[in-house]
């Protein structure tokens, strides 16, 4: 099944996420990842979906959420038009004897160390979904002992705005 | 937010109006004084402790008439029937936790089948919100599947706004119920009321206007079809469409099928009416869709009732899909031509895009289609044979009192056999003259909703034609017609048990009929006693057991007019539907009678 990355602009209101959650579970959607946070209009929030799907069911899903009556646009983002990064945080075991190996691991990964105490580093990373699994490929012979990860955000390459022209039907509204 | 919408709106009642200056009243009275500006005329509801302000404001008000029902869901249901006869809101109002939990039936059905309604629901005061308090239940939560929007108020100087969204979204677009749950605190609150609020709802625009290009290309298409299909669905009786389309089937010569929700969409009268289509469809509807080249479905949404198995569905058919609401297009089946629009403007727009076509194509010869059309119309015709028990065959009844009572009568009925046999054997010539719950078929729709439709089209005769079954769900509200004067009339078709699930034991189960006996009828313990059942609530109750005493009894319960009327009718509780499609199999394996399937796979 193909992987779809939405973009969805909501009104800034209680109980949008959960209308857009329930949503994708009651018409059996396949959320990959959502992620949601304001935007530059306060009353505006931004939602990104990565959704598993092929693509008649994936026009399902767009008509379906834009018939909530809080969701304001959906726009599809394609990969190469796009940026999309999620953020890692991941705790890994490093003694004395193995920090400076995990270190490299970190600087070849263009990784942050946030956290360090004798037995144990914790590695922020934020990238592409590729990088990050290669970064904890990387750790796995470490010891991992806790990963925490967001859920992709993303942006369209260019100058044009999602937000501007949802924002002028906000006013003439 | 504007909209091109024909029907008289509240948003638009609301714009007419001047701007007074604000007046300071309670939200309770704030929701009454919208009703009232909104021209909610009839309320049903029942109170509680959450909701108790706005019933103290409705003690004043003039203009809005309470009818206090005796359970909520018939308060919504209610509202549905009001709603489907009169194409205005219903509205609906109840308290908190159990009171709203319970209209959530009526909710999930108005969704179904695209109902306006505004539910009204008290809720614990704003500070208690989350702390499972008395009689707190999270409605807007629970109901979030079920309803086109919803919104929880906390602070009352939102009322007047929500109000009027919540009218204006529920009429507009594909109809559909809108939640309105308001916490007793803000109920409470002192506001500042001014009409006409402003309405803020950036993410609704419903499509009105259909894409000319498209109708132009289903212009073309009917042109120059030789077997086409106007597949009629409910959205023609939601959006007014009836005229309109009557043009379009006489200038087309299209064959027609209504479905359950738009019978009386097209007059059954017409000759090229080909019947109801889909589980217990006319064969020729059924025949007439599976083999025609042209499929233009109207406010339809190719529910897997219709369509049997999707695999083998109209399989030569090119598909034209006309809706208001663009998720239905190529939901089920693919459409080739998709119109998104108002079905009334996109049908008017068609008839004259048609006329059109008609010049630079000419007239396409449908003969030969009617040839096949017309034999499979005289070869299988609706009909029925008697039972072997030798009792009154309910199709008998039911067809005598469409016949008796006629067009002009709104027929009501619940879910089951009875249901179907009402869609079939009553000839509909008009729209919202048939009310059922077709999508979610809630047994109980049909005493609330004929005294919600008696009290939107109070000049109208309004027979509930309902089953024991389905009867003995909802009949605490003939307590509500009694006292209110809404002489309704009930036509109840008592075959002792739940019909249709017993028609499936007898044809999947080897007649093991666990559990569809219900008592009533013949032969059985008679529990309870229709007839003094009316009696005791003040109603009058007849009874007819033989085909001898239907005709006269359907007219002496025509003759009372100042209170509800039911007529027990005990009738065989071996009478079947048919035709039928047996479920999940395809719409070329429909029984005419069972074992009997028509063979018109081969001509052609």
């Amino acid at each position: 099944m193909a992987r779809h990355t939405l973009s969805v602009l909501v009104e800034n209101t209680p109980g949008v996420l959960a209308r857009v959650a329930g949503l994708f579970a009651r018409r059996a959607f396949n959320i990959h990842s959502l992620a949601v946070g304001p935007t530059e209009h306060e009353t505006i929030s931004r939602m990104t979906v990565v959704v598993d799907a092929e693509d008649l069911p994936l026009e399902q899903v767009t008509k379906q959420l834009n018939k909530l009556i809080n969701v304001i646009k959906i726009v599809q983002l394609e990969p190469e038009a796009s940026v999309q990064r999620e953020l890692l945080m991941v705790k890994v075991r490093a003694d004395d004897s193995s920090r400076t190996a995990v270190l490299q691991v970190v600087e070849l990964f263009r990784a942050h160390v946030v956290d360090v105490v004798p037995d144990a580093v914790t590695i922020e990373a934020v990238g592409g979904d590729s990088k990050l699994k290669a970064l904890l490929a990387a750790l796995e012979p470490y010891g991992i002992k806790e990963i925490v990860q967001s859920g992709v955000v993303a942006i369209s390459r260019g100058s044009r705005s999602l937000t501007d022209r949802a924002e002028r039907s906000l006013r003439t509204a | 937010m504007t909209s091109t919408n024909e029907r008289v709106l509240p948003s638009s009642v609301a714009a007419r109006a001047a701007k007074p200056a604000p007046i300071r009243m309670t939200g309770a009275q704030a929701v009454v004084r919208s009703l009232e500006e909104l021209g909610a005329d009839s309320v049903f509801g029942l109170l509680g402790g959450a909701i108790l302000p706005i019933y103290d404001a409705l003690f004043d008000s003039q203009k809005v008439r309470h009818i206090l029902v005796r359970h909520e869901q018939g308060a919504g249901h209610a509202a549905e029937g009001y709603a489907s006869v009169s194409g205005r809101v219903g509205v609906a109002m109840v308290t908190s936790g159990p009171g709203a939990t319970n209209l959530t039936t009526a909710i999930a059905d108005a969704y179904m089948d695209s109902v306006p309604l505004v539910a009204i629901t008290g809720q614990v005061n704003a500070p208690l919100i989350g702390t499972d308090a008395f009689q707190e239940a999270d409605i807007v939560g629970a109901t979030m599947p079920i309803v086109k929007h919803s919104f929880l108020i906390k602070d009352g100087a939102e009322i007047p706004e929500r109000m009027a969204e919540a009218f204006h979204i529920a009429s507009t677009g594909r109809p559909g119920p809108v939640l309105v749950d308001i916490a007793k605190s803000a109920q409470n609150q002192q506001i500042d009321f001014s009409w006409p609020p402003r309405m803020n709802l950036p993410g609704y625009r419903p499509i009105t206007r259909p894409h000319s290009r498209q109708v132009r290309e289903a212009a073309r298409l009917l042109a120059t079809a030789s077997r086409p299909v106007l597949y009629v669905g409910g959205g023609a009786i939601r959006s007014g469409a009836a005229e309109v389309l009557r043009t379009l089937v006489d200038l087309s010569g299209a064959a027609v099928v209504t479905t359950l929700m738009a019978r009386g969409a097209v007059p059954d009268s017409h000759p090229q009416h080909c019947g109801m289509p889909g589980m217990h469809g006319s064969v020729a509807a059924v025949a007439a869709m599976q083999r025609a080249d042209l499929l233009i479905a109207l406010g339809a949404r190719f529910d897997d009732r219709v369509t049997g198995d999707l695999k083998t569905f109209a399989p030569g058919a090119v598909v034209v899909h006309a809706d208001i609401d663009p998720a239905e297009i190529s939901k089920n089946r693919r459409a080739d031509v998709p119109i998104v629009g108002d079905l009334k403007q996109t049908i008017a727009e068609l008839n004259v895009a048609l006329s059109a076509a008609h010049e630079q194509y000419g007239k396409p010869d449908l003969g030969a289609w009617w040839r096949q059309l017309d034999e499979l119309r005289s070869t299988y015709p609706l009909g029925w044979t008697d039972t072997e028990d030798g009792r009154m065959a309910p199709q008998h009844v039911i067809k005598r009192l469409g016949e008796i009572v006629g067009p002009d009568g709104v027929y009501v009925s619940g879910v089951g056999q009875h249901q179907m046999w009402a869609a079939q054997f009553i000839r509909y010539e008009r729209p919202n003259a048939w009310l059922n719950s077709g999508g979610l078929g809630t047994m109980g729709y049909s005493i609330p909703a004929a005294m919600g439709a008696k009290v939107g089209a109070p000049d109208r005769e309004v027979w509930s034609v309902d089953g024991d079954g389905s009867f003995q769900m909802t009949n605490q509200e003939l307590a509500t017609c009694v006292l209110n004067d809404i002489p309704i009339k009930v036509a109840l078709i008592n075959n002792s048990s739940l019909g249709m699930v017993r028609q499936w034991q007898t044809l999947f189960y080897d007649g093991r009929y666990s559990h569809t006996e219900l008592e009533t009828g013949y032969g059985s313990r008679n529990v309870p006693d229709f007839v003094k059942l009316a009696d005791a609530y003040g109603a009058v109750g007849l009874r007819c057991e033989s085909v001898k005493c239907v005709d006269e009894t359907i007219a002496k319960a025509r003759e009372i007019d100042d209170v509800p009327v039911v007529i027990d009718f005990v009738v065989s509780r071996d009478a079947m539907v048919w035709p039928m499609v047996p479920a999940g199999l395809s719409n070329d394996q429909i029984q005419y009678a069972r074992g009997l399937t028509p063979d018109f796979s081969t001509d052609d």
